[in-house]
C-alpha cells in the first residue's frame, strides 16, 4: 500500500520526546518547590516580624524559667532552655524504652495465647486484641492517667505487696540502700551472662562434635541468679532497704514512679501490646503447615519442632512489622502532654509557650523524631538483609 | 557409613505394615472405610484412584499424621495409638515424601538433611554431614550441598526431600504424590531416584498417578475410591484383567493418555 | 475392549466383570463428638491445658462476676441526682444519660441537635452503601455523595431554608468526629495516590519530593503534624489571611493519613505484573489513562484490606484533637467530666466513648475481613 508521505512523516518534535517531556516536568516541579519556598519564607519572616517574635536558635542558651517533674539529668529552672529538651528527649526514651520491652512481653505472651488450643484462653486473647486495638491510644492514655488520679491518697494507699504502694502521687517501691556490695553484683550479673552464653555456646559445640546433648538453658539460667548471688552473700548479705513507710501526708524513703509515668506507661503498653499480640499470631500462623508436618514426621518433638522449625520462619515475618509498632509506641510517648508527662513534646510544647518561637520549637522536636525513626529504620533494614530467606 | 542392609525377599512371611478395619472420619464425613492392607517387608505398593479417594488420608495415617477413630494400625509390631512412645518410634521408622516438598527454607540442604539425625538420633555434626552427603551424592545431586532450597528447581528439591527421609535410614518409605507438583522434565529425575530405591529393597508405599512407574516397580497395586479398597493385585492383573468395573474405568481415564 | 475382557494374563478362568458396590457411609463414632469430647480437646488436652484451663476460669468467674455486680445489678442507670450514684456501690451509667448531649454534641446549640441527628443519619447510611460493593458504580457513588454532603452541610451550618446558622467553630462532638475523619481521607487518599506513583516514578526529581515527603511524615508524631497546622501554619500565610483552624487541621491530618497510604498503595501497585504495564503501554495508553483505567483499579483492589486498616487508623486518630483544643468526642467528654459533680464517674463516660468507637472500629475491621474473603474467592467486583 502507498504511503502518503505527508502524513506517515516521523514526528521529531522535540516537545513530543518523553526524555524532553521528563526534563519539563521536574523542572517545572522544582520551580514549582522552590517558589512555594520561597513565599512561605518571605510570608514567614513578614509575620514574625509584624509579631514580634524573634527568630534563631539562642533561645536554647537562655534561662528556662521552669521545674520539670521528673527527670534522669539534674534540672532545675535556672537551667536553659537546650537542658530542658534534651530532659524531654531522655524522658521520652525512658518512657519509650520500658514501652517496648514490656509490650513485646505482653504481645509475646498474647499473641501465642491466641493460636493456642485452649479454646478459653485463645478466646480471651481475641478478646483482648479486638478491644483494645479499636479504641484510640489517646482514650487508653486518658483513661489510665484517671484512673492513676483516682486512686487513694497516700494515707489509703493499696498495699499489694509488702512495701509496695500504690497511690494517686504515684506507684511507691522499696529499694536496696546504697552499699559498696552492689558494683560487685552488678559486676558479678554481667560475668554471669557472659559465662552462661560461653557455656552454651561450649554445650552447642559439644554437642555438634559428640552429638551428646548437655543441657545449656536451666544451667546457664542458674549461673545468671547465682553468681550475683554469692558476690551478694560474700560481700556480707546487706538487707537493708529504703522501705517506704508513711510519714505525714506522704511516703518517706524507697523510691517512686509518678502517676504521669505510669500512666502513659500502662496506656501505650496496653495499646501497642494488642497490635505485637496480632503481628506474633500471623508470624506464627504464617510458616506452612507443611513444614510442621514434615519436621514431625522425620522424628522431632514438639518442643524442636518449634525451636528449630517454626521459630526462624515466624521470626522473619515477625520482626518487620514489630519495629514499626516500636516506632509508633515512641511517636505515641509524646502523648504525655496530655497528662502531664514531661516527654519531648510536652517541654517543647512549654518552650514553645514561654518563647513564642513556634517554628524553632516544633522543628526541633520533629527533627528528634525523625533521628529515632531513621535510626530504627536502619537497623530493621540491617537485619532484613542479613536474615533473608534465599532463592534463586 | 553403610546406606542401606540387603533387602529381604518381597512376599517374606511377616507383614510389615498391618491396617485392619481402619475408619476415619473428618467430622460427619467418612474419609476411610474400613481399610484392610498388609504390606510385607520390601514390598512395593502403589496406590491409586480418583482424588477425594482417600489415598493420601491412608499413608498419613500411617505415621501418624492424621489419626484414625477406628480399626488398628500396626507398624514393624508396634501398634499405633495415642501413646506419644509409640508414635515417636513409628516415625523413626518410616520415611515421607511430601507433594510440596516442604523442605525448611531457612536451612541450607546439608541441614536439612542433618538436623533430624543430629536432634533425634543425636549423632555428632560430622558423621551425620557425612551420611548426608552419602545420600546427596546417591540422589545425584551431592554439589548442591550448600545452597538453600530456595535456590534449586523443584526435581531437585523434591530429590533433597527423599535424601532428607532417607538420613533417618527408615525402614518404610511413604511417598505421598510426590511427582504431582513437578513439571514434566523433572518428573523423570525423581522417579529414576525412586526406582533405584526400590531396586535396593526398601519398603515403598507409592501414592501417585505415573502407571509407568507403577509397571516398571510395583509389587502390588491398590486402587481406592471413596475411602474404600476397591481392588488389590499385582500390576500384570491389576492392568490387563482388572476384577471391578470401577478399576477400569479408572484405568480407561488414566491410561488414555 | 474385547480384547481386554478376553484376554488373561494368568491361569485364572475369565472373570466376570464384577460391579463394584460401595459401602454406605457409617457415622461417626458417637463417644467422638459432642460437648464432653469439646471439652477434652480445647479445654483439657494435657495436664498443663487442664491446670490453665481451670485456673483462668476461676479468674474470668471471679472477675466476671464483680464486673456483673458493679456494672449491671449494683448500677444506677438513671437518676439525675449525682448523689444517688455516689451512694450507690455500682456503676453510674446515670452519668451517660445525664451527659450524653454535650459528650456526643459538644457545644452545638442545644435546640438544633435534631439537624445534627439527621446528618448523622444521612453520613452513616451513605458510608454503609459506599462499603457495599453494588453500590461501586459512578452512576451510583457521585449522585450519592453529592446529594448527602450537600444535606450533611445544610444541617450542620444552617443559615438557609430557615435553619439557623451554627458556625463552624461550634461544631463538636460526634459530628465533629465524623467531619474530620470524612475530610481525612477525602483530601488524603487522592494525594496518596499522587505520593505512591510518584516513589515508582521514572523521574528522579519526582521520586524524590515523593520520598522526603512520605519519610518524613511518617517519621514524626501526630500531635507535632497538628503543631504545626495550629502554630505554624499561620505564620506560612500572607497578612490578612486566615483559614479556618478545622480546615488546616483537616489538611494537617489528611497529609499524615496520606503518606502512610501511600506505602500501602505502593505496594499494591507493587504487586501488579510488568505486564499489564506492558501491555497498556503496547496499546498505546498514555500514563495518566493507563493509571487511570487499568493499573490502579487493580492495585486498590489488592490492597483494599490494607486501605482499610489505615482507614480505621484515620478514625482513631481524630481523638488527637484532644491537643489542641477541638472537641470532638473525646474532647467533648473530657470537657464534661470536669463538672465537680460528676467528676467521680469519668470511668463510666470513658467506657462510654471507648463503646463508641469500639462499635465503628470494630465494624470497619470486620469489613475488611469480608473485603479480604471476597478477595481470596476470586469474587470479581
Amino acid at each position: 500500500m502507498a504511503a502518503s508521505e505527508a502524513s506517515r512523516k516521523s514526528d521529531t518534535s522535540i516537545f513530543n520526546s518523553l526524555a524532553f517531556r521528563g526534563v519539563v516536568y521536574q523542572v517545572l516541579l522544582g520551580a514549582g518547590v522552590v517558589l512555594l519556598g520561597w513565599y512561605l519564607y518571605y510570608n514567614t519572616n513578614a509575620n514574625l516580624e509584624r509579631q514580634g517574635i524573634a527568630t534563631g536558635f539562642d533561645f536554647l542558651g537562655e534561662r528556662a524559667g521552669f521545674s520539670i517533674g521528673e527527670s534522669l539529668i539534674p534540672f532545675d529552672s535556672a537551667n536553659s532552655y537546650g537542658r530542658a529538651l534534651v530532659v524531654g528527649i531522655f524522658n521520652t526514651l525512658y518512657v519509650a524504652a520500658f514501652g517496648i520491652v514490656l509490650a513485646t512481653i505482653l504481645g509475646v505472651f498474647v499473641g501465642i495465647a491466641r493460636v493456642s488450643t485452649n479454646w478459653l484462653i485463645s478466646k480471651l486473647a481475641s478478646g483482648y486484641v479486638e478491644v483494645c486495638r479499636n479504641v484510640p491510644v489517646v482514650l487508653h492514655v486518658i483513661f489510665w492517667a484517671s484512673v492513676i488520679r483516682m486512686l487513694p491518697p497516700p494515707r489509703e494507699a493499696l498495699a499489694p505487696f509488702a512495701g509496695v504502694f500504690i497511690t494517686n502521687r504515684g506507684v511507691i517501691y522499696p529499694i536496696p540502700v546504697e552499699s559498696p556490695v552492689y558494683p560487685w553484683v552488678g559486676a558479678a550479673l554481667v560475668a554471669g551472662i557472659v559465662l552462661a552464653t560461653l557455656f552454651a555456646r561450649w554445650a552447642s559445640r559439644r554437642r555438634e562434635q559428640t552429638g551428646q546433648h548437655v543441657p545449656s538453658f536451666l544451667p546457664g539460667l542458674g549461673i545468671i541468679l547465682g553468681l550475683p548471688l554469692l558476690a551478694w552473700l560474700a560481700g556480707g548479705a546487706p538487707i537493708d532497704w529504703s522501705v517506704p513507710a508513711l510519714r505525714g501526708f506522704n511516703f518517706q524513703g524507697g523510691a517512686s514512679l509518678t502517676p504521669e509515668f505510669v500512666g502513659l506507661l500502662v496506656g501505650i503498653t496496653v495499646y501497642t501490646g494488642a497490635f505485637i499480640a496480632e503481628i506474633v499470631r500471623a508470624g506464627i500462623q504464617s510458616v506452612p503447615h507443611g513444614q510442621i508436618e514434615a519436621a514431625r514426621a522425620v522424628g522431632l518433638r514438639p518442643g524442636l519442632v518449634m525451636r528449630l522449625v517454626i521459630l526462624p520462619q515466624a521470626l522473619r515475618v515477625i520482626v518487620p512489622p514489630t519495629t514499626s509498632q516500636y516506632l509508633s509506641l515512641t511517636k505515641n510517648s509524646s502523648l504525655g502532654v496530655l497528662i502531664g508527662y514531661p516527654d519531648l513534646v510536652n517541654i517543647g510544647n512549654t518552650t514553645l509557650n514561654q518563647t513564642g518561637q513556634a517554628l524553632e520549637a516544633i522543628a526541633i522536636m520533629m527533627t528528634v523524631y525523625l533521628i529515632i525513626s531513621l535510626t530504627i529504620s536502619l537497623f530493621m533494614n540491617v537485619y532484613n538483609r542479613l536474615v533473608a530467606i534465599r532463592e534463586r | 557409613m553403610s546406606v542401606q542392609a540387603v533387602a529381604e525377599t518381597p512376599e517374606s512371611a511377616e507383614p510389615v505394615i498391618r491396617l485392619v478395619d481402619v475408619n476415619k472420619w473428618y467430622g460427619e464425613f467418612q474419609a476411610l472405610k474400613d481399610i484392610n492392607l498388609t504390606i510385607a517387608r520390601g514390598e512395593r505398593v502403589v496406590v491409586c484412584g480418583p482424588s477425594g479417594s482417600g489415598k493420601s488420608t491412608m499413608i498419613r495415617c500411617i505415621n501418624r499424621l492424621e489419626q484414625h477413630q477406628r480399626g488398628s494400625i500396626v507398624v514393624d509390631g508396634i501398634e499405633l495409638t495415642d501413646n506419644l512412645k509409640n508414635i515417636e518410634a513409628i516415625r523413626s521408622e518410616v520415611g515421607m515424601v511430601f507433594q510440596s516438598f516442604n523442605l525448611f527454607p531457612h536451612l541450607r540442604v546439608i541441614d536439612n538433611l542433618t538436623l533430624a539425625p543430629m536432634w533425634v538420633r543425636k549423632m555428632p555434626k560430622k558423621d551425620a554431614e557425612e551420611a548426608a552427603m552419602e545420600y546427596l551424592r546417591r540422589v545425584r545431586i551431592p554439589e548442591q550441598a550448600y545452597k538453600f532450597p530456595g535456590q534449586l528447581s523443584g526435581g531437585q528439591q523434591q530429590r533433597v526431600a527423599i535424601a532428607r527421609a532417607l538420613c533417618m535410614q527408615p525402614k518404610i518409605m511413604l511417598f505421598d504424590e510426590p511427582t504431582s507438583a513437578l513439571d514434566p522434565e523433572m518428573i523423570k529425575e525423581v522417579l529414576d531416584v525412586m526406582i533405584e530405591l526400590a531396586e535396593s529393597g526398601m519398603t515403598m508405599i507409592v501414592v501417585t498417578h505415573e502407571m509407568g512407574f507403577a509397571k516398571t516397580v510395583a509389587d502390588t497395586m491398590v486402587f481406592m475410591d471413596a475411602g474404600e479398597i476397591v481392588e488389590i493385585a499385582p500390576p500384570k492383573v491389576f492392568f490387563e484383567t482388572p476384577k471391578s468395573d470401577r478399576t477400569k474405568l479408572f484405568l480407561s481415564q488414566i491410561l488414555t493418555h | 475392549m474385547a480384547e481386554m475382557l478376553a484376554r488373561t494374563g494368568d491361569d485364572s478362568p475369565p472373570m466376570e466383570r464384577t460391579a463394584f458396590v460401595h459401602k454406605s457411609s457409617e457415622p461417626p463414632p458417637i463417644e467422638k463428638i459432642g460437648a464432653l469430647r469439646w471439652m477434652r480437646q480445647n479445654l483439657f488436652s494435657s495436664p498443663f491445658n487442664s491446670a490453665l484451663s481451670l485456673v483462668t476460669l476461676g479468674l474470668v468467674v471471679y472477675w466476671g462476676a464483680g464486673f456483673i455486680k458493679w456494672g449491671i445489678l449494683d448500677a444506677v442507670w438513671y437518676t439525675p441526682d449525682h448523689e444517688v450514684c455516689r451512694a450507690a456501690a455500682g456503676a453510674c451509667w446515670a452519668v451517660i444519660a445525664e451527659k450524653h448531649r454535650p459528650m456526643l454534641f459538644g457545644v452545638y446549640p442545644y435546640a438544633e441537635h435534631w439537624r445534627l441527628i439527621i446528618a448523622l443519619v444521612v453520613y452513616l447510611s451513605t458510608v454503609t452503601a459506599t462499603l457495599t460493593p453494588y453500590c461501586w458504580k459512578r452512576s451510583i457513588l457521585i449522585p450519592l455523595w453529592t446529594v448527602s454532603l450537600a444535606v450533611t452541610g445544610v444541617m450542620l451550618w444552617g443559615g438557609v431554608f430557615g435553619l439557623t446558622y451554627v458556625d463552624s467553630a461550634q461544631w463538636g462532638g460526634l459530628p465533629l468526629t465524623m467531619v474530620l475523619f470524612t475530610g481525612t481521607v477525602v483530601i488524603g487518599f487522592p494525594i496518596a495516590i499522587l505520593l505512591a506513583l510518584g516513589r515508582r516514578s521514572q523521574l528522579p526529581a519526582v521520586k524524590a519530593v515523593s520520598v522526603t515527603l512520605i519519610e518524613s511524615m511518617r517519621g514524626v508524631p501526630l500531635i507535632t503534624i497538628l503543631f504545626v497546622a495550629v502554630n505554624v501554619f499561620p505564620l506560612f500565610l500572607p497578612e490578612g489571611l486566615e483559614i479556618d483552624k478545622m480546615l488546616r487541621v483537616v489538611v494537617g491530618m489528611a497529609i499524615f493519613f496520606a503518606c502512610y497510604q501511600a506505602e500501602v498503595i505502593r505496594g499494591g501497585l507493587q504487586a501488579i505484573p510488568r505486564g499489564q504495564y506492558e501491555a497498556a503501554e503496547a496499546l498505546g495508553l498514555g500514563y495518566w489513562r493507563m493509571m487511570v483505567k487499568i493499573i490502579l483499579p487493580q492495585a486498590l483492589r489488592i490492597c483494599l484490606p490494607g486501605i482499610v486498616n489505615h482507614i480505621i487508623a484515620a478514625l482513631k486518630n481524630t481523638s488527637f484533637v484532644l491537643i489542641i483544643g477541638l472537641f470532638d468526642i473525646l474532647t467533648a467528654t473530657t470537657a464534661v467530666m470536669q463538672d465537680p459533680l460528676w467528676r467521680r464517674f469519668f470511668v463510666e463516660a470513658y467506657l462510654f466513648v471507648a463503646a463508641v468507637y469500639f462499635i465503628f472500629c470494630f465494624a470497619l475491621s470486620k469489613y475488611s475481613q469480608r473485603v479480604e474473603q471476597w478477595l481470596n474467592e476470586g469474587r470479581r467486583f
